[in-house]
C-alpha cells in the first residue's frame, strides 16, 4: 500500500508538479477537486495507472471524486484491483 | 415582404410541425417534445415580462446545461431580451463583472451560484430579479428580488405578445478571455446566428431524424450550431452534462446508447476518446456527421478517429467567436500513415467573404500568408459598452466591413487556408480562447507574487502547453500546488496554467517589459 502511495506521489509530482516538494505533496490533499489535477491530467494518470498495475477502471470509477481525489483514494483503489 | 426567421421562431415552427417529437433529451434522461419545450420556454418568457424585461435587455444565465437552462434561453428569446451565458462554475467575481457589465435586467441562477448576485458589481449593478434553480431562493433583503423556479408553473405556457425582432436586433452576447484582463462581450445578432444556421442547413443537411449532441457549454459559440440547428429541423437535441462532457471514457457509450447521428465538440476530447473512449467496442454506426472546431486536431489522433469512425463526414470547422464558423474543411476518407501536418482550416462558408492582408496592409497575393479578415452577415454587431475596441478590429474594404480574426493563414493550392498561428497573445487551448494578460492578472492577485508572466507552447503532437512564471516578493515562498490552488479560486479551469517555475526576478528586455522570449527559450529548453 504505502508502496502505490510512494509511486503516486512520485509519478504526480514528475509529470503535473515539477518543482514542487515531496512534503507538500500529503496523502489527503485534494487533488481534482482543488484545481491541481484537470480532468485530462486526470485521464492520463488514470491510463498511466491501468498500464503500470495491469488493471481498469470503469467510468464511473474514474469520474468519481471519492475514488480519484487524494492519493489516499487512489491508492485504496489500485490496492482493491490487485488485491 | 417575407418575414424574417427569428433563432426562437425555430423552436415555434417546429412545435407547430413536430409537437409530438423529442426536443430535447435532458442529462437526468428526461425527454420533452417539441410542444412542451415551447411552452416551457413560454413560460419564462411571461415570467421575464412580468418582471419587467423588455426587448433588447440583457438576461444572464449562470445554470447547468439542461432543459431548465435551454428554456431559459428560447424565453429569453421569446420576449424580445438577449441571453448572457456563463459558466456557473466559474469565480462570481468573473460571472458578476460580466453579469454588471452588460447590465443584466434579470438572471437565471442555480443554487450554488446564488453569490455572484449577492453583492452589487463594480459598477454598483443589481439585476432586478433573479429566479433560482435546484434550490430554495435566498431572502430578499437590498438586493435583487428573489424568485424560485417552481413559479415558472403558475405562468401562462403561451408566447407573450411582444413585438418581433428583426435581423440587426442584438440576440446573445457571448464574454470571451480579454486582453485587460477583463472578459470582453462579443455582441450577436438574431441574423448573425441564423445566417450560420442556414449555411448548417446546407452543408449538414439535418432532418427530423437527427440526434444532435450539445457539448460545448452554452457561452461557447459551438452551441450555436448545437442549439438551433435541431430545433429548426425538429430534430432531437441530447444535452451532455457538464460532468459527462469531461469524461471521455463514457462518450462512446453516450453516443451508442443514444444513436446520436451528429456530433460537434473541440478536438481535445475527441482525441481524450480515441485514446480512452473505447470507441472500437462502441458501435457508433448511427453517426453520420462530425464537427470540431476551436482549436488544431493532432493529426495522430484524427487518423485514429478515422479509422474507428470510416463511415462519417468528418468536419474541420474554424472560427473566432466574433464571426462564427467561417471556414471548413471536410477531411479525407483516408488519413495517410506518414501525415503530420495539421489538415488546412479549408475554404470560406458560403455565407462569408475572406481577405487576407500581408504585412504591407495590401491583400496578399496567392499562396503568400497574412491576417484573416471576415465580412459578411455571419460579423459581429461589435464589443459591448466597448466602441474602441469594435473599431479597432474592423477595417473598410471596397465599401464592406470586414473582421480581423487575427489569425494568419496562407492558402494553399487547391484553395484551402492553412492557419499558422495568432497573431498577439492569444491562445487556443481546448478550444477556448484564453489572452495570456489574464491569466497573469490572476496569478497577481497572489499576496505573494510580485511578477507573473504566463507564456504557452506547442508540444509534439499540438497541445497548447500554458507556462506560469513567478518572482515572490520579499520572504515570501511560493510553491506549485499553492499556485495551482490560487488559480483554480480566480481562473476557470481550461485557463489553470500547466507548469509553473519561480525565478528570483523575471528577465527583462531593454525596454524594462518583461522578456517573453527569454523565458520562452528557458521553458521549451526544459
Amino acid at each position: 500500500m504505502s508502496d502505490i502511495k510512494e509511486y503516486l506521489r512520485d509519478y504526480i509530482l514528475q509529470e503535473f508538479l515539477p518543482g514542487e516538494s515531496r512534503e507538500n505533496l500529503t496523502d489527503d490533499l485534494p487533488l481534482r477537486t482543488s484545481g491541481i489535477l484537470n480532468s485530462i491530467k486526470l485521464l492520463q494518470l488514470i491510463g498511466h495507472l491501468e498500464e503500470k498495475y495491469k488493471i481498469a477502471f470503469d467510468a464511473h470509477e474514474a469520474g468519481n471524486v471519492a475514488y480519484f481525489d487524494t492519493i489516499d483514494g487512489m491508492a485504496n483503489l489500485v490496492e482493491q484491483k490487485i488485491g | 415582404m417575407s418575414t424574417f426567421t427569428t433563432l426562437s421562431d425555430y423552436l415555434e415552427n417546429s412545435a407547430v410541425r413536430v409537437p409530438d417529437r423529442p426536443a430535447v433529451i435532458d442529462p437526468s434522461g428526461l425527454s420533452v417534445s417539441y410542444r412542451e419545450f415551447d411552452q416551457r420556454a413560454n413560460r419564462v418568457a411571461n415570467w421575464l415580462v412580468s418582471v419587467g424585461v423588455r426587448p433588447g435587455d440583457r438576461v444572464g444565465i449562470c445554470l447547468p446545461k439542461g432543459v431548465d437552462s435551454l428554456s431559459c434561453i428560447f424565453g429569453i428569446l421569446k420576449c424580445g431580451g438577449v441571453y448572457v451565458p456563463v459558466d456557473y462554475t466559474a469565480p462570481k467575481e468573473r460571472n458578476r463583472y460580466i453579469f454588471s457589465n452588460c447590465q443584466v435586467k434579470a438572471a437565471f441562477v442555480h443554487r450554488s451560484a446564488v453569490a455572484v448576485f449577492e453583492e452589487p458589481g463594480d459598477n454598483g449593478h443589481v439585476p432586478g430579479a433573479v429566479m433560482v434553480f435546484g434550490g430554495e431562493a435566498p431572502s430578499s433583503g437590498g438586493g435583487p428580488a428573489w424568485a424560485a423556479s417552481e413559479g415558472l408553473a403558475a405562468q401562462a405556457a403561451t408566447r407573450p405578445d411582444v413585438p418581433r425582432r428583426g435581423p440587426g436586433d442584438l440576440a446573445y452576447i457571448l464574454y470571451t478571455s480579454g486582453s485587460t484582463g477583463l472578459p470582453k462581450g462579443v455582441m450577436l445578432s438574431q441574423e448573425n446566428g441564423t445566417s450560420y444556421v442556414d449555411w448548417c442547413t446546407d452543408v449538414f443537411r439535418p432532418t427530423e431524424n437527427d440526434r444532435f449532441t450539445s457539448h460545448a457549454p452554452f457561452h461557447f459559440d459551438l452551441s450555436i450550431l448545437d442549439i438551433y440547428v435541431p430545433m429548426k429541423h425538429g430534430a432531437a437535441l441530447y444535452v451532455i452534462s457538464e460532468e459527462l462532457g469531461k469524461n471521455a471514457a463514457a462518450l462512446g457509450t453516450f453516443i451508442e446508447q443514444n444513436r446520436i447521428t451528429c456530433w460537434y465538440s473541440v478536438p481535445s476530447i475527441l482525441s481524450l476518446m480515441t485514446q480512452f473512449g473505447k470507441l472500437d467496442q462502441c458501435d457508433c454506426s448511427s453517426l453520420r456527421i462530425v464537427n470540431f472546431a476551436g482549436e488544431v486536431f493532432p493529426v495522430k489522433y484524427l487518423r485514429r478517429l478515422r479509422e474507428v469512425w470510416p463511415h462519417v463526414e468528418l468536419y474541420n470547422l474554424y472560427g473566432p467567436t466574433e464571426t462564427n464558423v467561417c471556414t471548413y474543411y471536410k477531411v479525407p476518407d483516408t488519413i495517410p500513415p506518414e501525415r503530420e501536418e495539421p489538415y488546412p482550416i479549408g475554404k470560406t462558408c458560403s455565407h462569408c467573404k475572406d481577405l487576407v492582408i500581408g504585412d504591407d496592409g495590401r491583400p496578399a497575393p496567392a499562396g503568400e500568408e497574412g491576417l484573416l479578415y471576415i465580412a459578411g452577415k455571419p460579423v459581429l454587431m461589435g464589443y459591448w459598452a466597448d466602441p474602441e475596441r469594435t473599431e479597432r478590429a474592423f477595417i473598410t474594404h471596397d465599401g464592406e466591413r470586414y473582421y480581423n480574426t487575427g489569425d494568419i493563414v496562407r492558402r494553399d493550392e487547391s484553395g484551402d487556408f492553412i492557419f499558422l498561428g495568432r497573431k498577439d497573445r492569444m491562445v487556443k487551448r481546448h478550444g477556448y480562447r484564453i489572452e495570456l494578460g489574464e491569466i497573469e492578472a490572476a496569478l497577481y492577485k497572489h499576496p505573494g507574487v510580485a511578477e507573473a508572466a504566463a507564456i504557452a507552447y506547442s508540444v509534439e503532437g499540438g497541445a497548447v502547453i500554458i507556462h506560469a512564471v513567478l518572482s515572490g516578493k520579499p520572504g515570501q515562498q511560493l510553491g506549485v500546488i499553492a499556485m495551482k490552488q490560487h488559480s483554480a479560486k480566480n481562473l476557470p479551469a481550461y485557463m489553470i496554467p500547466d507548469t509553473f517555475a519561480f525565478l528570483p526576478k523575471l528577465p527583462q528586455t531593454s525596454t524594462g517589459k518583461i522578456d517573453y522570449q527569454t523565458l520562452l527559450k528557458q521553458a521549451r529548453g526544459g
